[in-house]
């Protein structure tokens, strides 16, 4: 339904049984995997997938440091990763390594090996933009 | 120096991060339909009857395919073009395509897969390669070097006999690597369509579009250039998408038929039948030592499962056997591998591609060769590892170095010297080391054309357009490509578009195979760049009257590095040189050196340069449930020259993540189904639930060293990053349990359920070990003797027994590797 009827197609599949996270999507801000809910019982609950993650034309933290810092290589766990983790920092604004590891433990990276995403997480709690990262350039800015 | 070497956003960073990156289940056309491909429950069987009658009346089916609409065969290598798109006469595994059903959409097409009737008729199911080896008939296919063996092959460098008398120990070990899948977060996806001149587009998943691209042409008889293949950027690859495969001819022949575009996404269960994933290996190492350490010679038996298809196998087999003399010195050097058919997915190219197994093997000799030696297993490698600028027994050429550096500093970081054999019972480091090709040094196909070519468009308004048709799969290669052109042109990344992996827009680029994209699009990269660059100094320089050679590209300007003020911005220098010259447009190509290696055989191992890599691995083991905890991992893997760190360091950590999987939890396995149902051969656990792969959780700390040591043939003197590294984790893990429990474990994945085994006889006073009894009987043929440079060797067979031929007749065989990402 979000990819086919809605054309959100920022949210993956890559299981269908609910074992990879690569379609989890914020239902009232709680991450579900969206293979595994049925559209009815959507109903009358907000639903935010990663597009929905970029307000006002711009990008959130995490989107900023998961960029920055290499925490996407492929690309396609990364939407699942990114709303899993902007559920947990909502929740709870400065976790743990071992916080982090435990509410992304879900989502299955084949790429990264996870080091960068635990790092571009706790990058976007200390404030935004990868620390070791040479500024971003964004296009239409001279 | 601005941009390489300097950690940088990727430049597709943002469309990954806002899901906007265009995967090819992502790629939505009007009318498009829906394909679903029926696979066979068989796994071998003739086919008797295949009836699509019933499943055509079904309502919204469009059209059904069968084995008979397919008569052209294809395959990834010249020498083993078995394939058809949908099975013709025979299945030879479970999940074999049989039909294909193209529909409204997808849901219908499953519908009517049930109503396709099929009738096999069974044939002897070969479930294991000693099947395969003591039984010749039924043939899997009719063709490959006897009975049911696909490529058995013995390559001699230098008198083995004589080397291993002269030794004052011989080590004879057996080994056995389990086969595992690359399982790409992203399953295959495709769909093709008929562009407005009626000619065929297909958007696919595929790490190697031209070789996709020349498949089709083939399967489907249509001239090449009415056929275009475009490489969506693919969600992880890792060789899993580096042949052409049934669902990509199935669609464009659908596409093509109903004149509407058809799209397949694979299930995660087909994408395990899709496979092409790591061989396993069954292997002997023999070899012979001084008491100082040093080796007399090596002597490599290789058994391969190669499942049901060709794929790359003949490659993947010279593999297994190629890179051993690259780490350390080896005078005399004897390999025989062999690689069978079996009724099971096709094995092929991953991660490593062919190495790892042998490596496992290998680097787990040297640690009992070291403690049997009583010399440290670092000091042992540092006094063995191979020199700089040397050719190998078999002829493959050495470049620069970095193990011995890599070596010292993962010791270094990891306090080795008071960790090994010094940690209490149950907590233990192991140390491995291996090499790997910066690309392979022949193509696929046999021919002498460039490996990589790029081509470069500069705009007025100062854009800059570079095509190459390379793939992105996640490595990062369109950044690598933005990254040389910005450096050479001084402007920022930002402002340089890549167009990539379609073969009517881009030059070729063989694809993302055998860790060659970097070396060869980057020199290919640099050669463009700097053509361009030369155009436009050369009018800049008619304009500000100062000398060519005093022009500086850098921060967007073109300026007289003696007075910086005294310049032009970029889009006015191509303004100029378009005036000068007309339209600006330039070329570069990559073709890597000839090999030294002159024998049948030889094509598999050359390569321009090679990477190198050292682990150190820390377990703790549970010695009650035998279960294995990673806390850290120390690796250093020599780079050459690092592009972008940011990615760089991505690729070393996933590689030991990768490896990590297989060393301890992945397997692609089989088993039986009960008599009472088909008793077939299936895939005990295809899917993601069930074939385990580490988690968040499991993931140790990785400390990654990178060695800088500017290799003269990578651009800005880089090396590959995205196999290597993979490469010594398995056999440092091996290695680490030794130290924790004193078992040895001799086989990959080292489940708790082995160690416990392998404790189990420590206890019981039989060897304290898990793993292989025995290597089998195998009838190698003699073997082809090529002397060692060292003897006075030209990189020639001196004979060729059993074969009429000249030790001239040059037969290269094809190479290429996995893939990462």
């Amino acid at each position: 339904m979000l990819r086919e009827d809605l054309n959100l197609c920022g949210t993956k599949h890559g299981c269908e049984l609910g074992e990879c996270g690569a379609c989890a999507v914020l239902l009232d801000g709680q991450p579900v995997l969206s293979c595994l809910v049925l559209g009815v019982e959507c109903a009358g609950r907000r639903v935010t997938t990663v597009e929905g993650l970029v307000t006002d034309g711009r990008l959130h933290p995490l989107q900023e440091t998961f960029a920055d810092l290499g925490a996407a290589q492929c690309g396609y766990c990364t939407p699942g990763f990114l709303v899993t983790a902007k559920a947990l920092l909502d929740e709870h604004p400065n976790p743990s390594r071992d916080e982090i590891k435990e509410a992304l433990s879900g989502c299955l990276c084949r790429c990264t090996g996870y080091q960068q995403i635990f790092e571009a997480v706790e990058a976007a709690i200390a404030g935004g933009g990868g620390a070791s990262s040479a500024p971003t350039e964004e296009p239409g800015v001279r | 120096m601005n941009i390489i070497g300097t950690p940088r956003r990727r430049v597709d960073g943002r469309a990954k991060v806002t899901g906007q990156t265009k995967f090819a289940d992502d790629v939505m056309l009007p009318r498009m339909a829906h394909c679903k491909l029926l696979r066979s429950t068989m796994p071998h069987a003739r086919l008797v009857r295949v009836d699509v009658s019933r499943a055509l009346a079904h309502p919204g089916v469009y059209l059904a395919l069968t084995g008979r609409d397919f008569p052209r065969t294809y395959g990834i290598l010249p020498v083993s073009q078995d394939e058809h798109a949908l099975a013709v006469d025979v299945v030879r595994f479970v999940g074999d395509p049989v039909a294909a059903i193209i529909a409204r959409d997808e849901l219908t097409a499953f519908e009517a897969l049930d109503l396709i009737d099929v009738e096999y008729e069974p044939l002897r199911t070969f479930a294991d390669p000693e099947d395969s080896l003591a039984f010749a008939e039924p043939r899997i296919h009719d063709y490959g070097d006897q009975g049911n063996i696909h490529k058995i092959v013995s390559l001699q460098f230098g008198d083995i006999d004589k080397a291993l008398a002269g030794a004052d120990e011989v080590f004879e070990d057996t080994f056995f690597y389990q086969g595992n899948t690359h399982l790409p977060i992203e399953q295959h996806a495709a769909v093709a369509a008929k562009d407005p001149d009626g000619k065929l587009v297909l958007w696919s998943s595929t790490q190697t579009p031209h070789y996709v691209h020349r498949a089709l042409a083939k399967a489907l008889d249509l001239p090449a250039a009415h056929i275009r293949v475009i490489a969506t950027p693919n969600g992880g690859g890792f060789g899993g998408k580096s042949d052409p495969f049934n669902h990509e001819v199935v669609v464009c022949k659908a596409a093509l038929a109903l004149d509407r575009p058809v799209k397949i996404c694979l299930t995660r269960e087909e994408v395990f039948y899709c496979h092409r994933g790591r061989h396993p290996v069954l292997m002997q190492f023999k070899t012979g030592v001084k008491r100082d350490g040093t080796i007399t010679g090596m002597h490599v038996r290789t058994l391969l499962d190669g499942g049901a298809y060709g794929s790359y196998g003949v490659a993947s087999t010279f593999y297994t056997g190629a890179l051993q003399t690259v780490t350390y010195h080896i005078p005399t050097y004897h390999f025989q591998g062999c690689r069978v058919f079996t009724n099971k997915p096709p094995c092929g190219p991953k991660r490593g591609h062919g190495t790892p197994q042998s490596r496992f093997g290998q680097e787990i000799q040297l640690d009992k060769i070291a403690e049997k030696l009583r010399i440290d297993p670092a000091e042992l490698r540092l006094r063995i590892v191979e020199r700089p600028d040397t050719l190998t027994a078999n002829y493959l050429r050495v470049g620069t170095i970095g193990l011995a550096e890599c070596i010292r500093r993962v010791t270094s970081k990891s306090n080795w010297a008071n960790m090994h054999g010094k940690l209490p019972q149950g907590r233990g480091v192991g140390l491995a080391c291996s090499s790997y090709l910066s690309g392979a040094g022949l193509p696929i196909y046999w021919n002498d054309m460039p490996h990589s070519g790029v081509q470069l468009k500069l705009d007025r308004s100062g854009g800059v357009t570079v095509f190459c048709g390379a793939t992105e799969i996640g490595q990062g290669s369109d950044d690598v490509l933005v990254g040389c052109v910005a450096e050479i042109l001084g402007v920022a990344p930002i402002d340089v578009r890549a167009v990539t992996g379609d073969t009517d827009l881009t030059p070729v680029d063989l694809g993302s195979y055998s860790s060659r994209v970097t070396l060869m699009m980057g020199n290919a990269a640099i050669q463009a760049a700097e053509r361009a660059r030369d155009l436009l100094a050369d009018a800049v320089s008619r304009k500000l009257a100062v000398p060519q050679d005093r022009l500086v590209f850098a921060g967007g300007r073109v300026f007289d590095t003696e007075r910086a003020d005294r310049g032009v911005a970029f889009a006015e220098a191509v303004c100029l040189a378009e005036t000068a010259f007309g339209t600006i447009g330039t070329t570069g190509s990559y073709t890597p050196p000839r090999s030294a290696a002159k024998f049948k055989g030889g094509g598999v191992g050359p390569s321009p340069t090679y990477s190198y890599s050292a682990a150190v691995v820390e377990v703790e083991v549970d010695a009650s449930t035998g279960w294995v905890h990673v806390p850290r991992v120390w690796i250093a893997h020599d780079i050459g020259r690092s592009l972008n760190p940011t990615l760089v360091r991505g690729q070393v950590e996933g590689s030991v993540y990768m490896a990590l999987g297989e060393a301890l939890m992945e397997e692609q396995t089989f088993r039986r189904l009960p008599p009472r149902l088909s008793h077939a051969l299936v895939h005990k656990f295809p899917s993601m639930l069930e074939y385990k792969s580490p988690t968040t959780l499991d993931m140790p700390e990785v400390f990654t060293e990178l060695v800088e040591n500017p290799d003269p043939r990578g651009p800005f003197g880089a090396k590959e990053v995205g196999q290597g590294p993979l490469l010594p984790v398995m056999p440092a893990v091996a290695n680490a349990v030794y130290d924790a429990i004193g078992v040895r474990i001799d086989e990959v994945p080292i489940t708790p359920e082995k160690i416990v085994k392998a404790l189990d006889a420590k206890a019981a006073g039989r060897p304290p070990r898990y793993g292989p009894a025995r290597f089998p009987d195998i009838a190698w043929p003699p073997p082809l003797q090529v002397p060692p440079p060292w003897e006075g060797g030209d990189g020639k067979a001196v004979r060729t027994p059993n074969v009429e031929r000249q030790a001239s007749d040059v037969e290269p065989q094809p190479s290429a590797a996995g893939d990462r990402s």
